[in-house]
């Protein structure tokens, strides 16, 4: 699976707004360049992501040929309870990646 | 055609400068990072591991580190342990001098030495994912300390190589590094600030590139630049003049992995 990087807080209070950062490893080619054999090389991108607060939808996105290689989205949301925080991404030729972190909300 | 007069009369000045800038190295006082020149997004970037893709690197590095290769199937880990430790300082000292090979060798040559001679793995290409992830990790272990290139009697001769190659003019535009690093950094070069080339942060994720990427990628991009035909990668030119911008960046920080523009 492709490579992640999360960032959650561990702890909160009920009612903080919090920051989420993620990164994940793709080289979201887009579709549009030339190979050294004058084809083009086809797209390979990540098409969306997104994240789940104890299973409810909190964020998501869109992604679009445009979008930088190793995609970084960070947002913001409100702690509500503790529990899990899920991530996954999914994109062209069956990319699909998933990803976790706790927050114990006091 | 006659160029118009006020363009000629630029020339003239821009090339009046370049005489009277024919300056010395830069002093110490005055080194900065090329972190020192960037702007604040990008600085955010590097700063924030969460944020910094070339920790994504970092990370296939420490499980590069741990695996099994080679006819001897052993790892970095079994000879070199925790590399937080071990590690620690060493890419601060390279290109360091190497007896075998009479020469100096650069952390990717280095790895790659290990590889062959301990590991009796066939060496990673240069620019490979696996050497640039290695290298990454053994770097990061230096980060925070300040680079100590050696200037022994072994060490000075391949430095003044690479300050030679340094300062003499190449390639279709006849321009020396120095000329941009030495004389004029600080400037824009179109709308990129010209930075002193001190290589503190390598391997590291050029926005550019969109990729982790070694300092002799970085060299051999800007000798295409000037128009100059570039060393290949490994090729004992690209590593003395690694040595040279190493030794001339001493006193500052290693940044691995840096994030530049």
């Amino acid at each position: 699976m492709a490579r992640t990087l999360i960032n959650v807080p561990a702890k909160a209070k009920r009612g903080d707004i919090i920051e989420i950062k993620t990164l994940i490893a793709h080289s979201m080619e887009s579709g549009f360049r030339v190979g050294f054999n004058g084809a083009l090389i086809p797209r390979d991108i990540i098409t969306l992501f997104v994240c789940t607060y104890n299973g409810e939808e909190v964020f998501r996105a869109d992604l679009s040929p445009a979008i930088a290689a190793n995609p970084f989205i960070t947002f913001h949301t409100i702690a509500t309870e503790s529990g899990t925080i899920a991530f996954s991404w999914s994109g062209d030729n069956g990319f699909s990646a998933a990803e976790f972190a706790t927050i114990t909300v006091e | 055609m006659t160029p118009p007069r006020p363009v000629l009369a630029g020339l003239v000045l821009v090339a009046l400068a370049i005489v009277a800038a024919a300056a010395a190295e830069i002093p110490a006082s005055e080194r900065r990072s090329g972190y020192d020149f960037m702007g604040r997004e990008t600085k955010a970037m590097q700063d924030d591991d969460t944020a910094n893709p070339g920790m994504l690197f970092v990370l296939d590095g420490e499980a590069a580190w741990r695996r099994k290769v080679g006819a001897a199937g052993k790892s970095c880990a079994d000879c070199h342990g925790d590399a937080r430790v071990s590690m620690s300082g060493v890419a601060a000292r390279y290109p360091a001098f190497d007896e075998s090979r009479n020469r100096p060798v650069d952390l990717e040559q280095r790895i790659n030495m290990c590889r062959s001679e301990r590991q009796q793995a066939p060496p990673l290409a240069f620019e490979s994912p696996d050497l640039l992830a290695l290298t990454a990790y053994v770097a990061r272990q230096s980060r925070g300390q300040k680079i100590a290139i050696s200037d022994d009697a072994r060490t000075r001769p391949f430095i003044e190589v690479g300050k030679e190659i340094f300062q003499h003019r190449q390639g279709q535009l006849n321009l020396s590094c120095a000329q941009c690093h030495d004389d004029n950094w600080g400037q824009k070069l179109a709308s990129a600030v010209v930075p002193q080339a001190h290589p503190t942060g390598y391997p590291l994720y050029r926005l550019e590139w969109q990729a982790l990427g070694s300092l002799q990628r970085r060299l051999r991009a800007c000798m295409s630049g000037m128009r100059a035909e570039p060393y290949a990668y490994g090729a004992p030119e690209n590593v003395d003049l690694e040595l040279y911008l190493m030794s001339r960046a001493n006193g500052l920080v290693v940044e691995t992995p840096a994030v530049r523009p």
